[in-house]
């Protein structure tokens, strides 16, 4: 929504959009709506918002039209692949027979366990991989379970000094996350000047208390890890497991997987590279693929044909549950739509689109790239400009802009994964904000934005005075 | 130097025109050689670096399909379910889905966008989640609601590491009641796993907890009491208030299990000293989508930067009108990295946002009538199936809200005679199954208890 859009209604009113309670609020008492609970157990009032349908449809139309979207224009999100998201899949999403519940018994949602086998031989043909689970409900999840795993098969083999997992500095902050909260200490590996895995550093780190390497590849640069057999090589030496960090698995697709690289176990981000919508931060899903000697960990229940049925079992070694159900199916049943439209050849052509979308922009980007080749997603510096400044100048010249001041090993970086969906014309309009903004005086790019729906927002204040609801605004 | 792969595959669908690939990829062939040449390079195989060690020169077997044929083959699929009434709960429900939620919740705005570390432009949604934010405010009584977790199972994980981080709680034991919803157990276990909390079982009474066992069982080595309300069988917990007071005598938090419709009529659970509400939000918002959940996460102020998962918080923006933006970002995994309150990234925004549609929609009286439907609904259906010979319903005392366990004299035949006449309900044990009505099968009840009339007979 543009500038004058958001101001045309409310120039008497210091907000956007009033909030829900704004435009009506009913309070209601239990007790005078015959309840069947006796007055001890239920409360006085519930007071929410009160509002017809009319206006419901208004208030989100209007919220709507102030959220960008993949749909609204291009999305270079570095490390989130922010593809286009094909409509069909919502529908088939939608279809009544995919709404059950899931604690039929087995042979009456055959349907729901015949896509969620189909879909976890998918992905592991895809990634090399002896079988996959589709139950990590996110990236993150799938890292906890990843590490669940090696934990329990490190355990199983008398393993238990195994207490470090390593991580490269250029990881994604939930990698280390994900370790801590599984209990390891987290050893941060330096990249080396090639923004690589350092071998050196990695020989140096790796021990009797490596439980696994995470690694992502191509790394959050862009960069193939070349050296990735003696990586694996030095990691399995010392008794530890290689995870791979599916985040950037979309630059891959069907010319590397990470089975035959060595990894022992992976994740894949459905909502990055299967085209399942973001949703304003999730849904995603996180299945989780493993190499054959650690299928009997995988978490229960776990999905398996049996003649011409399809069952859920309890592996042997099942480190348990990682979601309360079986992950969020309404994203997997999209992500199988996706899969089943491209195809091999369409998987193909996604990484082909990919990379060359990366490296077109990258070349008429008039920003120092300092680490090459990249594949698909590159991180430009901005040199002694403020990146996320930057970011913010971008704005106004209509695009979404990069991830911004991250990986730490490039000065002010400019994150950038235009992903295969947009043209060569669409590139052209990216690179031109890229270079406007960078050409913008100091005193311009300090005070954008100015054209988008709400100016410059303060999040110092926002931090400093915490206020996390409607009912937290009172004597605003 | 890798070998090319363009040529690998014949499989063409009909709309992709002059080039093969993926319908999503909008090149055309001349602007792809415009696009090398300005890069300088004769081929896309050209820019992979890939060692011919680990590429992969074979095909996955994946046949590309037309649209058409997708969801004819998804349709295929997914018609090999039974078509069955669900009488099913125990954690995961079927309510009426009003039409503008999907409508307006599958705007491709909000569908197609990323996490809102643009505020600037990600105003609207950022207002949703706001506005689910407050409204669940007041459904918990409690200061602090995250804009979510994956489900009420790592949502009770969260508030287990929550409870450890929390310097006023001293102990490593995490108390949950012996009888809850299935899978939220594992998931707990799995997330204390890799801390220093353990997980341990106090008995339950008459489907409900058993307050004095629960007092047995407490001790200063305690953390956390867990417990459910309604619990996994239905039942509304008469003793929340003494619950709370028991597990603050020892220093513990207390994390209660909760949904949005019991939340509606009963206490505000932060004015009972509960300190952390979790649950599955999507009871509204999603109908029973096979698991598909979103974990609520409400605690009180005092604990807010433990608190895991995003917020949102009000601010303003430089024409000093009222704005919102993700806020204490410094608790999240992107800054603090291993000393994050989390590891949790992406959520389920887009449910939540879904969430709070069919909360305003209901409006607070509509809420209300809900829960009230759904407790009149579970009494109905009791009695109706007490009445039959051989039946007991509800075999616990109090009040029910949707479900309740009846006991029969042979519930895993009475659970297959019940699938083949089209009802599905849940087979807890030898003698006795759980039953669930809600506003979306009230009429297809009376059936029901045919059904099982004639079972049994």
């Amino acid at each position: 929504m543009s500038y004058d859009q958001a101001r045309w209604r409310r120039d008497d009113a210091p907000v956007y959009e009033p909030l829900l309670h704004e435009k009506g609020e009913r309070t209601v008492r239990p007790a005078d709506r015959d309840v069947p609970l006796p007055d001890e157990l239920v409360r006085d009032e519930l007071t929410l918002p009160g509002v017809s349908e009319p206006e419901l449809a208004r208030h989100y139309t209007r919220l709507s039209q102030m959220t960008y979207g993949v749909d609204s224009g291009p999305y270079p999100l570095g490390s989130c692949t922010m593809k286009y998201n094909p409509k069909h899949t919502e529908r088939i999403a939608a279809l009544p027979d995919a709404l059950v519940h899931p604690d039929r018994p087995d042979e009456h949602r055959q349907g729901v366990l015949e896509i969620y086998v189909r879909l976890q031989e998918y992905l592991a043909r895809i990634g090399g991989m002896a079988d996959v689970t589709l139950q990590p409900p996110a990236g993150a999840a799938g890292e906890f379970t990843g590490i669940r795993i090696a934990a329990a098969y490190h355990a199983d083999n008398g393993d238990d000094d195994r207490d470090e997992i390593l991580v490269t500095d250029t990881a994604h902050g939930t990698n280390f996350a994900s370790a801590a909260l599984a209990g390891y200490d987290v050893v941060e590996l330096p990249s080396g000047e090639d923004g690589r895995v350092n071998l050196e550093a990695l020989r140096a780190a790796a021990s009797p208390r490596t439980a696994a390497l995470m690694l992502t590849n191509p790394n959050t640069l862009g960069l193939f890890e070349r050296e990735i057999e003696p990586i694996a090589s030095i990691v399995h030496d010392v008794g530890g497991l290689l995870y791979y960090d599916g985040a950037n698995l979309n630059a891959l697709l069907g010319r590397a997987r990470p089975g035959d690289m060595g990894f022992d176990l992976m994740h894949y981000n459905v909502h990055k590279t299967f085209a399942t919508p973001h949703g304003g931060g999730g849904p995603g899903a996180g299945p989780v693929g493993v190499c054959e000697r650690l299928v009997p960990y995988l978490p229960a229940p776990h999905v398996r044909r049996d003649g011409d049925v399809v069952e859920t079992y309890a592996p042997p070694n099942t480190i348990g549950k990682v979601h309360g159900y079986e992950g969020n199916w309404l994203v997997l049943l999209k992500a199988f739509a996706y899969i089943e439209r491209l195809g091999d050849a369409g998987l193909l052509d996604t990484s082909a689109m990919a990379v060359l979308n990366a490296n077109y922009l990258g070349t008429t980007v008039d920003l120092e790239i300092p680490y090459e080749p990249y594949h698909h997603e590159f991180v430009a510096s901005a040199g002694d400009r403020d990146a996320a400044e930057l970011a913010k100048r971008m704005l106004d010249y209509g695009v979404h802009p990069p991830t911004t001041k991250w990986p730490d090993i490039v000065s002010e970086a400019l994150m950038t994964e235009p992903t295969e969906s947009e043209r060569q014309a669409t590139l052209d309009q990216l690179a031109r904000a890229f270079n406007a903004a960078a050409a913008d005086d100091d005193e311009t790019v300090a005070a954008a934005p100015h054209r988008t729906s709400a100016r410059r927002i303060d999040q110092v204040a926002a931090a400093r005075d915490v206020r996390l609801s409607w009912q937290a605004l009172t004597g605003e | 130097m890798t070998p090319r792969r363009s040529d690998r595959f014949d499989t063409t669908p009909p709309e992709l025109g002059d080039r093969r690939g993926s319908p999503y990829t909008p090149h055309s062939g001349a602007e792809i050689d415009d696009m090398l040449a300005a890069i300088g390079v004769d081929d896309v195989e050209d820019l992979f670096d890939i060692p011919d060690g680990v590429a992969f020169d074979g095909e996955f077997g994946i046949p590309a399909r037309s649209e058409r044929e997708v969801e004819r083959h998804a349709r295929a699929l997914l018609g090999k379910n039974s078509a069955l009434v669900e009488f099913l709960g125990r954690g995961h429900y079927e309510h009426f889905q009003p039409a503008v939620i999907d409508d307006l919740s599958r705007r491709s705005e909000f569908l197609t966008s990323y996490t809102q570390y643009q505020p600037e432009i990600a105003q609207g949604f950022l207002q949703a989640l706001f506005e689910y934010q407050s409204m669940f405010v007041e459904l918990t009584g409690l200061g602090v609601v995250n804009c979510s977790i994956y489900d009420a199972g790592t949502a009770l994980g969260e508030a287990a590491t929550l409870a450890a981080r929390v310097r006023s709680v001293t102990g490593d034991r995490v108390l949950i009641p012996t009888n809850m919803v299935e899978g939220r157990q594992s998931v707990l276990e799995n997330y204390v796993a890799g801390t220093d909390l353990s997980v341990a079982a106090y008995p339950m009474d008459d489907g409900i907890v058993d307050v004095d066992a629960l007092s047995d069982h407490l001790d200063d080595d305690v953390a956390m009491v867990y417990f459910e309300n309604p619990s996994v069988t239905g039942r509304i917990e008469e003793r929340v208030a003494d619950i709370a007071a028991l597990a603050t005598e020892h220093d513990a938090l207390t994390t209660m299990g909760a949904d949005p419709v019991s939340l509606a009529v009963l206490e505000p659970p932060g004015d009972c000293g509960i300190d952390v509400v979790i649950g599955d939000a999507a009871t509204l918002g999603l109908p029973a989508s096979s698991g598909t959940g979103l974990g609520l996460f409400a605690t009180r102020e005092a604990y807010l930067r433990q608190v895991p998962g995003r917020l949102v918080g009000a601010t303003t923006d430089t024409d000093d009108r009222r704005a919102y933006t993700l806020t204490l970002q410094t608790r999240e995994q992107h800054i603090r990295r291993e000393r994050a309150t989390s590891n949790i990234c992406t959520n389920q925004a887009w449910i939540a946002l879904r969430t709070a549609m069919h909360l305003a929609w209901l409006g607070p009286d509509g809420l209300v009538d809900l829960a009230s439907t759904c407790l009149r609904e579970a009494e109905r259906l009791a009695t109706a199936l007490d009445g039959l010979d051989g039946v007991a319903a509800p075999v616990h005392g109090g009040h029910h809200i949707r479900e309740f366990v009846a006991r029969v004299a042979d519930a895993p035949a009475l659970g297959e005679e019940l699938l083949a006449a089209g009802f599905a309900v849940h087979v807890l044990d030898e003698q006795h199954i759980q039953v669930c009505v809600t506003e979306v099968t009230a009429s297809h009840a009376d059936a029901l208890v045919d059904a099982v009339a004639e079972a049994i007979a």
